[in-house]
């Protein structure tokens, strides 16, 4: 059906969808950990096609006409709700949110019952925004439904990851040997994991940067046991900033002051801080991008933000790019 | 001749409180050993031809959840007596985290009650809380739990914060005579915590527990134990700080015991991760591993097999822990720790004898004499197989090979990581008090 090379008709250039994507073997998105460098290629290769596509007054395509796509987010979002479920419509597919606080979850419902249900109304995608770790992986486990990882608890946002990688492949190009540091609060965030999964065959080299407080204790080791040799520990964010081509920092929520693992906002502006300033040591044409949502003056200050350095709102646009990406090849995948 | 008398033929006698290992009989009359080795003479109604089996000292777990009263839907004290004596177990001490929780002396009473109708089968001794209603702020009546018949006093899964009210209820223990069975946990250290706070906690993204929540509260006990002079037991030891604290209390001749599980002995924290019968699926957030303490690493193994080996822990303790389908089926975080583990015990502490790391009868005085020095003579002369011990025996086959089917058990609780696994070696009949409690089909 819609797996055919789409033209846009009022568009003279075709979109370059591919027909069929052989290579694509993947039923879920539920990590970049199992993501072939081909398989990110294709990701790239597509949302290019995609971006075109949002260039355009008109947006529409038909690609994924009678497709149905659950959005199912069990904690708030607004930025990554909104990009899936635009990448959907866009997409032509027809969307379905459910907002968990409302639905029967806070009846003590449980999450495989409530998915199951969304597959007997037969869902082609669910797209699961979770506060536990893993929760997709056991969606994934026992539905057949079409999986994507919106964001699971501290573990895993791969089409983050996908999306900041692919903003720094459209700015520099070749990745071999560009600089990434990643800054803050690491042990909490899935952004950075899936980063750490996603940049290692690209020749990258990754430096993570935090307190030892927000660094998981077992990182060291994992980086070792899993042959992550691009990544790099650096608790001195300006040792870290030596020669960098792209810097992201990452929120610090407010709680993290509350439970004691940050002393104070203070001392954490004064260490970890990403400013203008700072970002002196770093090479001159670096770059500035943030997973969102910013706590600007906290772990970056305005100036910066908003800087001529920042990618941050081009993150915004190729995550929906990215995203209607993965919502063709998942959907790709299915109908064969 | 009494009609219960019962004689077991040729089997392998393994009784390391004898420090015997022998090819023998074994004479029973009204259920007390009467007579063990070559030489006996006499005959019975009831012979048993135990060629090619291992004959021990019936087990004894110093630890397990039995959930009765208030979890029946988990276990029952019936289901789990049931899963208990197939397993070769013949006495099983039941913590008290029941609803109401074992902390007065008619809740006692009440588990003894349900207990004696399956006194035929297992002896049951309930575990009395340290404090009422296990929040670590007011001591139970600690005499009056003795009274009833409780066998030591522990909070097991609440451990007591507070060092001062431990430090009390210690002091009484010692009075009494009993043990305390220490579950040690630093609450604010393991607080959130999912799993064993190394690497794969870091890959998955669920919050540690770290080695030092443990090893800091063994510390605090053990200096406890030489204050008050109280009989400190600890349970289910998971890392090999602990293991060096209490190997070092040990040498000043303090009275400290310990115990560890089957699992923590022969599966890691990547267990958590993947299924190894299983292997490329992708990460299994595996709820069945999920247990308290945490399946550690390779290096804690090692170091709980030397502890075993030296000495430094006294006893194997299954910490049978089961749980309904849905309290595991479920986002790990929200998933409750135990594993179901009477039922793979002995199967699975063979691979360790058959990997070489412990003897065979290193392993059976784990289980029986080990144990069985911990509880008081109260209840009775278990642990050997000497004259004029309680006929408390296991019939072991060690080369009967069996794939761990969950939907087998006996227990309530199928929450097992083995399920699937070879195992080699089986408990073929268990007798309990001179009868049969369980013999194999």
């Amino acid at each position: 059906m819609s797996m055919r090379e789409t033209k846009h008709p009022e568009s003279g250039q075709g979109t370059l969808i591919p027909a069929a994507i052989e290579s694509w073997k993947h039923k879920h998105v539920l990590d970049l950990d199992d993501f072939r460098r081909e398989e990110i290629d294709l990701v790239f290769e597509i949302a290019d096609g995609m971006a075109e596509i949002l260039a355009r007054d008109v947006k529409k395509v038909p690609t994924l006409r009678g497709k149905t796509i659950a959005i199912m987010f069990f904690e708030p979002s607004t930025r990554t709700r909104a990009s899936f479920d635009l990448a959907a419509k866009y997409l032509g597919a027809d969307t379905v949110s459910l907002d968990a606080a409302r639905s029967s979850v806070a009846k003590g419902e449980s999450l495989i019952d409530s998915l199951r249900t969304l597959q007997a109304l037969e869902v082609d995608t669910i797209i699961i925004r979770h506060p536990c770790s893993g929760a997709p992986y056991l969606a994934a486990r026992h539905l057949e439904t079409n999986i994507i990882n919106a964001g699971d608890g501290c573990h895993a946002h791969p089409s983050q990851g996908l999306l900041d990688i692919y903003t720094m492949r459209k700015h520099f190009g070749d990745l071999t040997g560009r600089k990434l540091v990643i800054v803050g609060d690491i042990l909490h965030s899935r952004v950075a994991h899936s980063n750490i999964w996603g940049t290692r065959n690209f020749g990258m080299n990754v430096v993570l940067c935090a307190p030892p407080s927000l660094l998981p204790h077992g990182m060291k080791q994992w980086i070792e046991n899993c042959g992550l040799h691009h990544i790099s520990l650096e608790g001195n964010l300006d040792t870290a900033l030596e020669g960098a081509d792209a810097v992201m920092p990452l929120r610090l929520q407010k709680e993290r002051q509350q439970s004691g693992l940050v002393s104070s906002i203070r001392e954490y502006i004064r260490l970890y801080q990403v400013n203008n300033e700072r970002l002196s040591r770093a090479k001159p044409g670096a770059i500035i991008m943030h997973p969102g949502p910013m706590n600007e003056g906290v772990e970056i200050n305005h100036e910066t933000a908003y800087g001529n350095k920042s990618l941050i709102e081009r993150q915004v646009t190729n995550g929906v790019a990215i995203r209607m990406a993965l919502l063709y090849l998942i959907s790709g995948g299915k109908t064969r | 001749m009494k009609r219960n008398a019962l004689l077991i033929n040729n089997a392998r006698i393994i009784d390391p409180a004898g420090n015997v290992d022998e090819i023998g009989s074994i004479l029973i009359k009204d259920g007390v050993i009467q007579q063990t080795g070559n030489n006996i003479t006499e005959s019975a109604p009831q012979v048993i031809d135990a060629t090619g089996l291992v004959a021990c000292p019936g087990f004894i777990d110093l630890h397990c959840h039995l959930r009765e009263p208030g979890f029946e839907e988990k276990e029952t004290v019936a289901s789990g007596a049931a899963a208990a004596s197939r397993s070769g177990f013949t006495t099983i001490c039941c913590m008290p985290n029941t609803n109401p929780p074992l902390d007065n002396a008619a809740i006692i009473d009440y588990v003894n009650i349900i207990a004696a109708r399956h006194s035929s089968r297992i002896t049951i001794l309930p575990v009395g809380c340290i404090t009422k209603n296990r929040e670590g702020k007011e001591i139970t009546d600690m005499t009056e739990l003795a009274g009833a018949g409780c066998a030591a006093f522990s909070d097991d899964g609440n451990p007591v914060s507070s060092s001062r009210i431990m430090a009390l209820a210690m002091e009484k223990a010692a009075v009494i005579g009993l043990p305390v069975i220490d579950h040690c946990e630093d609450l604010e250290l393991s607080r959130g915590g999912q799993m064993h706070d190394g690497w794969v906690a870091a890959r998955l993204g669920l919050k540690g527990i770290p080695a030092t929540a443990e090893e800091s509260i063994t510390a605090r006990d053990i200096a406890l134990a030489e204050m008050t002079g109280a009989r400190l037991h600890i349970t289910h030891v998971s890392t090999r700080g602990a293991v060096e604290l209490i190997r070092i209390a040990k040498s000043k001749g303090l009275p400290v015991t310990a115990d560890v599980t089957p699992h923590h002995l022969t599966l890691t924290d990547e267990r958590v991760a993947g299924n190894p019968l299983s292997p490329g699926e992708a990460l299994a957030y595996d709820t069945l591993a999920k247990v308290n303490p945490p399946l550690r690493t390779a290096a804690d193994i090692a170091a709980l097999v030397l502890g075993i080996n030296d000495g430094t822990i006294d006893a194997i303790a299954t910490d049978h822990a089961p749980h309904t389908l849905e309290d595991k089926l479920c986002e790990f975080e929200m998933a409750a720790f135990g594993i179901s583990g009477f039922e793979t015990a002995f199967g699975v502490l063979m691979t360790l004898v058959r990997e070489g790391k412990i003897s065979l009868n290193t392993l059976i005085a784990r289980m029986t004499m080990g144990p069985s020095k911990i509880l008081i003579n109260k209840f009775g002369r278990t642990g050997s197989l000497k004259a004029a011990s309680i006929a408390d025996i296991a019939l072991l086959d060690l080369n009967r090979e069996w794939i761990v089917d969950k939907s087998n058990f006996l227990s309530k609780g199928k929450n097992t990581p083995f399920n699937g696994y070879r195992l080699k070696g089986m408990v073929v009949a268990t007798i309990h008090r001179g009868e049969i409690a369980y013999r194999h089909s």
